[in-house]
């Protein structure tokens, strides 16, 4: 698949921002730590939605996104987004303005946070053309990253600490299904043509010799070369650079050596998220 | 929410303007929708006989041709240096007053100082004649370098040919082998005729080295080494004849197996024997003694001697009964083994024999004998140029012909089956006229069909008397001219030079010539004088193609949908084994631009020349422009350009006065017009009275021309003759020993000449036609381009796997004249010593209003750069077949070697600058 | 719309016969021709005349190299356009009720108005059926010509999709699959039509035309000579030839 910019920063940053708004709805900070801390994340999960936007053909009708929620993961994820953000409105503003407020908010807005995040993994989860991301591990990955995302930043080593292992044990169990859910999807450019039934095949001739949608957009054979670089990119950044960063360094320091390493991680996983998907579309042109 | 609502029932368009397509050659039928003035939409029309509604790629995105920014503007004169590509844009006036300054004082003087040649030129009979009436003996259309092969070696031998002059007949056939065949002129028939095979599980066959296309959905392929196909026929015809598996009924009664052949030795020997009456005549088996050949009730006994001469029929038999044409001699050399030949010949013979019908169709043949049915034998075969396009394709097409008529499967219910206005034997066709005399006209048409050396245009010196030296004894059978060697020979000065050379819709400095760079060279080089050695070039063309940088005078013609043209039973018809069909086209859209129909310009030309035909005594014009030529031009007496709605009230066919109202009447009838065979005329054409009458009657001849075929070739025998030191016509000596073997009276089969270089070019090289591109000219289309935009050289698994090619990687490709780098690409379906490209995709960078950045200009690529013009060795022999001068574009040796990835393809030449504003997309 | 209709009243779909498709492409452009002019945006070309020209197409053909383990290697020509799913997750994944399979007769289709260009149901296709369209930003794909076959504005005879009208093989076949004597379902039952990808669990309605069995291996010919002729030589072969007249 295409790793659009616009995706790839729309998944990092969403799932971020819900992680830490998960944080400070369960845990609470207060005065104008409170206004900075919910307003990051505010900021991340909004920018990350906003991103999104961007790859829309046509955007101005993005309302229309909220009809389908009874089919579409994506319809789901957009009421899931509105009402996660809507429900941690109150307990934000009670948190800097210190109207004392209980946790009602904050919980719910963590559970719909989560609920978000599983919406949004979904939306790749539920698509069987792409074997690699129709699988159980896609919806762990996309929380884990958002849960250690928000613990990351809250530089709380304690549970961040662990929750970085979460992380890691999940990418690897990730990988490990995902190296071979294209071959046990069982599409073959055989089945994709119908004509195993006479012998072996592959291709002849493109269709087109020009460019199109379809290679453009799920074809994308560029970037799986480096997929074992990327692989150990994403493994140290995200996961080893961040633990070590909160275990050896301290402070606002720490946070933000995490944070930053962290991000770099998620953003070269989520760019090989998308990059070594293989769309089973891929088989029809010989290419994966 | 519920389910939208959905407009099922738009207005498609406010108007159907029905007119013929000019996508390729096959005119179609299209149905063109505007809308609000513009063409909105094209489909096929279903009452056209070629398409019957089909319409393929090509026809199908006419739209973005009438629209392509490549079209040409204005008319143009060149400013800069030719092939600079620097022009300026004159008015009509200036452009025709500079053509005639030119042209004027070489009528008068020397009109061979002319020479004028056309392409794909669907108006031949209106660009020969008015060549006739200039005067010069340089005229021919593309048939030269395209098939003129199957043209000559059917006429020859059945009275009419493959190409689009007959096909196999596809409602009763169950055995369709298809011989070198990747798309053909008859592109949508050929595919609505495979698919009605298909539909009812009939059998294909494809004969190819390359398994695309027809051949991809062949039953059975037989991935044939180039050039062989004569030598795997004559190996069928060996094993039919030794199994006795043949037609003698069909031999006896409707060739001339039971002719007999002069064994004297002498001038005569080998030719027919003729009677007092100079008639030919068969023994007849009931008395044993001579009767007439067309004699009522006369039964020709094949196997009769008479005073020690033979039948052709013994001929034929001894020649191919030979150990040589066993298929164990010849697998190897053709690539296909024994058995497949074997397993072949028995299937051919199985279903011509074990299932022949009878059509209860009474009929009476010429000599008046009375059928009471036709016997169907549904075996059919059809051949382009796979076979065409070597230098022994002549003798091969005549090989496939016995093949045909000793399976008795010619005309006949199953068989193949001819379209008037043919069959038509050689005798009713003209002979060449080229007798240039200043200031006057040719004093007939200058293609026809030599019957012997004493037709040939050879002038008393013994140089031609054409410009690319047709019908002499290099290629004594030229019946389409060599329009290849044109540009070579008026560079060489031999066999003279010429002054203006005159192009028509062809784009000879790139894929319609042989061996392009050296052409471009030609047609810039400079004499010691420093004059261009080829003095003016005056050319039409409609879009901004290769040819018009090379070009002094540009006449921009019109798209298809802009003009008048006329697909005349004169020429090239749209008929069907049925019905006699002629087509227009006219203009359903308006030309947007300063551009004018081309064959108005020539009549336009030819008044302001005072050509007789065009001009009146008093100098006007004769003609208002082209349409009213159409209408009112007068061919024989009662004969036109059109057959249908003729007579002052529209009711005559055939043969009639003028009708004023003609064209109306054709764009109400869908630009068409069909003059259906009678019942009981459809099969049998050749020899059945009722065709032959109706066939008079609907102008085709003047009297009925019934004929035998001919298996033994009379007027070949008398070349061969000539070659052995008879007669007072005598070859040169350095083309004798070929001439023994070209123009056997017999088919042959010898190795193609490309052959005799060949050493350390192992591989043979060949092209196709993509069926959604047109030559050069589909790719200024924004549709098609996307489809066919880069072509690779596809290489067989041996080559593939011994050179370690891997995706990506070019090759340099080699042959004994010319080298090439270009991208390849594996293809297991192929023969194993052949690679193969699709044709005319690459482009010389800037031509076709294309970027400069463009695939087809960077990747895509020409073989032609391979191909010489010329044959190795001493003097200059053209790269032709020898009977009839047909190119030999598919002799091409090379040699394949690995190079690597490489951004772009060579050799590169120079971008051209653009003679047209760049183009957007279509809004 | 995103949920599936339970059942269609009509199931209507293409045969595409693989054993006569001669690759031509004709349907390639008629198709777009007609839906340039027809349902919805016209169908954009970028860079058309460019290094690098691209566009939107609704029906591409595929050129397949196919090796038996046999007989030689084969090429299979394959159109490829939307199948008209019954379990289409093109449908479901649209966030807007954009993309939607209608109850009468089953085509799949996209309201363009409510299409917000996000790509998911092109992502959701197996098949490549649908191609965003980069001037519109709409998902264009095969509308059945839904514009065509009901038209009255059209003579009977033309009420059925470009491609299938233009496919000068007759390879391409319309009908109603849903009625078991149609054209297309008595093919599919005769000549053994199979779905592309079952595995991907959508239910194609579209049904593939198998190539009919090629090449048979080599078979001894059945075409006995006469008699052996190095032995009688032509005037024995004549003999026996010219005594069966
Ligand atoms: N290697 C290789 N070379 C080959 C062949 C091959 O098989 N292999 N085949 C050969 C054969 S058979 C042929 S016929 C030739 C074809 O060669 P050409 O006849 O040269 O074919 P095109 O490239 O179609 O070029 C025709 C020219 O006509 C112009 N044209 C198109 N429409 C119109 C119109 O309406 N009016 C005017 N005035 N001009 C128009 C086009 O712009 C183009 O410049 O190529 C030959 N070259
Ligand atoms: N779409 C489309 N249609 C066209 C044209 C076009 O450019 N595009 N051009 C038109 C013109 S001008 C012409 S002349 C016709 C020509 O139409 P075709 O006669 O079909 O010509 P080619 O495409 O050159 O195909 C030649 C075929 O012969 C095969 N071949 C080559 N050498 C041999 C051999 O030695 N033996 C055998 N058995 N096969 C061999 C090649 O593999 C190829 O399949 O098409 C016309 N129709
Ligand atoms: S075969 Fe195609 S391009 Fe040629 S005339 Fe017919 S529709 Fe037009
Ligand atoms: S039009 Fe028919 S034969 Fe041509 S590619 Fe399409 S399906 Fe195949
Ligand atoms: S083929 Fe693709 S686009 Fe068409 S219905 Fe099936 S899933 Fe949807
Ligand atoms: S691109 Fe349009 S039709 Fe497709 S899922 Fe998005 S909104 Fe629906
Ligand atoms: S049915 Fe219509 S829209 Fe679908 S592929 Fe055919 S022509 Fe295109
Ligand atoms: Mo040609």
């Amino acid at each position: 698949m295409n790793p659009a910019p616009s995706v790839i920063v729309f998944t990092v940053l969403s799932g971020m921002g819900f992680g830490f708004l998960a944080l400070l709805g369960l845990t609470g900070v207060s005065g104008t730590v409170a206004f900075f801390l919910w307003g990051l994340g505010y900021g991340l999960a909004v920018a990350g939605l906003v991103a999104s936007a961007f790859h829309l053909g046509n955007p101005q009708r993005a309302l229309l996104a909220f009809t389908q929620w009874r089919t579409s993961w994506l319809s789901r994820e957009a009421w899931a987004s509105v009402i996660t953000l809507g429900l941690f409105a109150p307990q934000a503003l009670s948190d800097w303005l210190g109207l004392g407020l209980g946790r009602g908010f904050g919980v719910a807005g963590a559970v719909m946070a989560g609920v978000t995040v599983f919406c949004t993994a979904m939306i790749y989860a539920q698509i069987r053309a792409v074997p690699r991301w129709h699988h159980w591990t896609v919806p762990p990955v996309f929380l884990a990253y958002a849960v250690a995302g928000g613990l990351v930043l809250s530089g709380v080593s304690v549970l961040a600490l662990p929750m970085l292992c979460v992380l890691g044990v999940t990418l690897a169990l990730h990988w490990h299904f995902g190296a071979r859910a294209f071959a046990r999807a069982g599409a073959t450019m055989e089945s994709a043509t119908g004509l195993g039934r006479v012998g072996a095949v592959s291709v002849f001739e493109q269709p087109h010799t020009g460019g199109n949608y379809l290679l453009r957009e799920m074809i994308h054979v560029v970037g799986r070369r480096h997929a074992e670089r990327v692989r150990m990119i994403a493994m140290v950044f995200s996961v080893l650079l961040p633990s070590l960063a909160l275990a050896w360094l301290s402070g606002g320091v720490a946070v933000v050596v995490a944070a930053a390493t962290y991000l770099i991680g998620a953003l070269a996983q989520r760019w090989l998220f998308f990059a070594e998907a293989e769309h089973v579309v891929g088989l029809y042109y010989g290419r994966r | 929410m519920g389910q939208p609502k959905v407009e099922t029932s738009p207005k498609v368009s406010d108007e159907v303007r029905k007119t013929t397509c000019y996508m390729c050659a096959c005119r179609c039928g299209i149905n063109v929708h505007l809308t609000s003035g513009k063409v909105t939409y094209i489909e096929g029309n279903r009452d056209h006989p070629v398409n019957k509604g089909v319409l393929c790629a090509k026809g199908a995105s006419g739209i973005m041709q009438v629209t392509a920014p490549s079209r040409l503007r204005a008319p143009l004169r060149r400013v800069g240096p030719r092939g600079s590509g620097a022009f300026e844009e004159i008015s009509w006036d200036e452009a025709l007053a500079t053509a005639v300054a030119w042209l004027k004082p070489l009528r008068e003087e020397a009109p061979e100082k002319l020479a004028f040649f056309t392409g794909r030129d669907q108006s031949q009979s209106f660009t020969g004649w008015w060549a006739q009436q200039f005067g010069t003996p340089n005229y021919a259309a593309h048939g030269g370098f395209c098939s003129v092969n199957m043209a000559a070696a059917g006429t020859y031998t059945i009275g009419g040919a493959f190409w689009e002059f007959g096909q196999p007949d596809w409602a009763h056939t169950k055995l369709f082998v298809l011989f070198g065949v990747a798309e053909d002129h008859d592109s949508n028939p050929i595919k609505i005729g495979i698919g009605k095979l298909k539909a009812r599980g009939a059998k294909v066959v494809g004969v190819n080295p390359v398994r695309t296309g027809y051949n991809a959905v062949a039953d059975e392929w037989v991935g044939i080494t180039p050039g062989t196909d004569g030598l795997l026929i004559l190996s069928l015809i060996h094993c039919l004849l030794e199994a006795g598996k043949i037609d003698l009924d069909y031999l006896a009664r409707w060739t001339n197996a039971p002719l007999l052949v002069n064994a004297a030795e002498g001038p005569e020997k080998g030719l027919i024997l003729k009677n007092a009456e100079s008639q030919p005549f068969v023994i007849d088996k009931r008395t044993g003694m001579p009767a007439p050949w067309d004699g009522a009730g006369v039964q020709p006994d094949l196997g009769a001697v008479w005073q020690g001469h033979r039948t052709v029929f013994q001929h034929m038999a001894e020649r191919y009964l030979s150990a040589d044409y066993a298929p164990e001699a010849v697998a190897d050399r053709c690539g296909v083994p024994a058995g497949r030949i074997r397993a072949l010949a028995a299937e051919l013979a199985r279903v011509a024999f074990d299932e022949a019908f009878e059509l209860p169709v009474a009929w009476t043949d010429f000599r008046g004998d009375r059928h009471e049915s036709m016997t169907g034998r549904p075996v059919s075969f059809h051949a382009m140029r796979g076979i065409s396009a070597h230098s022994n394709g002549f003798q091969t097409a005549r090989a496939l012909h016995l093949l045909q008529i000793l399976l008795g499967t010619v005309e006949v219910p199953g068989g193949y089956r001819l379209k008037p206005p043919y069959p038509k034997p050689v005798e009713a066709h003209p002979t060449p006229h080229f007798v240039a005399a200043p200031g006057k006209p040719l004093s007939g048409p200058h293609l026809g069909y030599v019957r012997g050396p004493e037709n040939l245009a050879i002038k008393e010196d013994g140089t031609p008397w054409r410009i690319d030296k047709g019908f002499t004894w290099e290629n004594p059978f030229s019946a389409h001219g060599l329009m290849h060697m044109v540009i070579p020979n008026a560079h060489a000065g031999d066999p003279y030079k010429v002054d203006t050379l005159f192009l028509y819709m062809a784009n000879m400095s790139w894929n319609s010539s042989m061996n392009s760079a050296r052409v471009m060279e030609m047609l810039t080089d400079k004499d010691a004088s420093g004059e261009y050695v080829i003095p003016r070039i005056i050319y039409s063309d409609a879009y901004a193609s290769e040819m018009v940088a090379y070009a002094d005078l540009i006449l921009p013609d019109t798209t298809y949908l802009e003009r008048y043209d006329c697909i005349s039973l004169l020429d090239r018809p749209i008929s069907e084994p049925d019905a006699a069909g002629d087509a227009i086209r006219w203009p359903v859209v308006e030309a947007d631009r300063d551009v004018r129909g081309f064959q108005s310009v020539l009549l336009d030309l030819g008044v302001r020349l005072g050509l007789p035909g065009i001009t009146n005594p008093d100098g006007t014009a004769k003609f208002k422009d082209y349409a009213d030529y159409m209408v009112n031009h007068i061919r024989r007496p009662g004969v036109g350009p059109l057959i249908g709605f003729r007579g002052v009230d529209g009711q005559a066919e055939g043969r009639g006065d003028p009708n004023p109202d003609q064209l109306a009447r054709y764009i109400e009838n869908g630009g068409f017009y069909q003059a259906h065979v009678p019942d009981g005329a459809a099969y049998m054409k050749p020899w059945n009275m009722a065709y032959q009458e109706w066939a008079v009657a609907t102008s085709f001849y003047e009297t009925p021309q019934p004929y035998l075929f001919s298996i033994w070739s009379e007027p070949m025998r008398k070349f061969q003759l000539a070659a052995e030191g008879h007669g007072f016509l005598q070859p040169p000596d350095h083309l004798r020993a070929r001439l023994k073997v070209a123009m056997d009276p017999l088919p042959v089969w010898y190795p193609p000449f490309g052959e005799a270089a060949a050493e350390g070019y192992p591989v043979h090289a060949i092209t196709q036609r993509p069926m959604a591109m047109y030559h050069s000219w589909g790719s200024q289309n924004a549709w098609l381009r996307q489809i066919h935009g880069k072509n690779y050289l596809y290489l067989p698994t041996k080559i593939w796997e011994a050179e370690g090619f891997a995706e990506g990687d070019y090759a340099r490709v080699t042959s004994p004249t010319g080298e090439i780098v270009v991208p390849v690409a594996h293809m297991a379906a192929l023969n194993p010593d052949t690679v193969w490209t699709w044709n005319a995709i690459g482009k010389r960078r800037g031509a076709w209003a294309l970027d400069a950045g463009a695939p087809e200009a960077n990747q895509g690529f020409l073989l032609n750069h391979l191909i010489s013009e010329l044959l190795p060795g001493e003097g200059r022999v053209s790269n032709s077949d020898p009977v009839t001068g047909q190119a030999a574009w598919f002799d091409l040796r090379v040699r394949v070697e690995r190079v690597g990835p490489q951004e772009r393809a060579e050799p590169a030449f120079e971008v051209l600058p653009r003679v047209v504003p760049k183009g957007r997309a279509r809004v | 719309m995103t949920g599936l209709p339970e059942r269609t009243e009509k199931k209507l779909g293409l045969v595409i016969d693989l054993d006569t498709c001669v690759g031509c492409h004709a349907c390639v452009t008629a198709c777009k021709g007609w839906n340039d002019q027809g349902y919805g945006a016209p169908l954009s070309d970028q860079n058309p005349y460019g290094a690098d020209p691209s566009g939107t197409f609704l029906n591409r053909v595929h050129s397949y190299a196919v090796q038996p383990t046999d007989t030689a290697a084969q090429i299979i020509n394959f159109p490829r356009s939307c199948l008209h799913c019954e379990d289409a997750p093109c449908v479901t994944v649209c966030p807007t009720g954009a993309s939607y399979k209608r109850a009468e007769d089953g085509i799949v289709l996209v309201n363009e108005a409510a299409c917000i260009g996000c790509g998911l149901c092109a992502w959701a296709c197996p098949y490549g059926a649908r191609e965003l369209d980069q001037a519109a930003g709409v998902m264009k794909k095969c509308t059945l010509c839904v514009d065509r076959i009901y038209n009255e504005a059209l003579p009977e005879a033309d009420r059925e999709p470009a491609c299938v009208r233009t496919c000068p093989t007759g390879a391409r076949h319309f009908g109603d699959f849903a009625d078991p004597e149609s054209k297309v379902s008595r093919l599919t039952a005769e000549r053994e039509g199979f779905a592309l990808m079952p595995e991907m669990g959508t239910r194609p309605v579209n049904r593939y035309l198998p190539p009919r069995k090629k090449d048979r291996p080599e078979e001894a010919s059945l075409l006995a000579p006469l008699l052996d002729i190095k032995a009688t030589g032509l005037a024995g072969w004549l003999d026996r030839v010219l005594g069966k007249i």
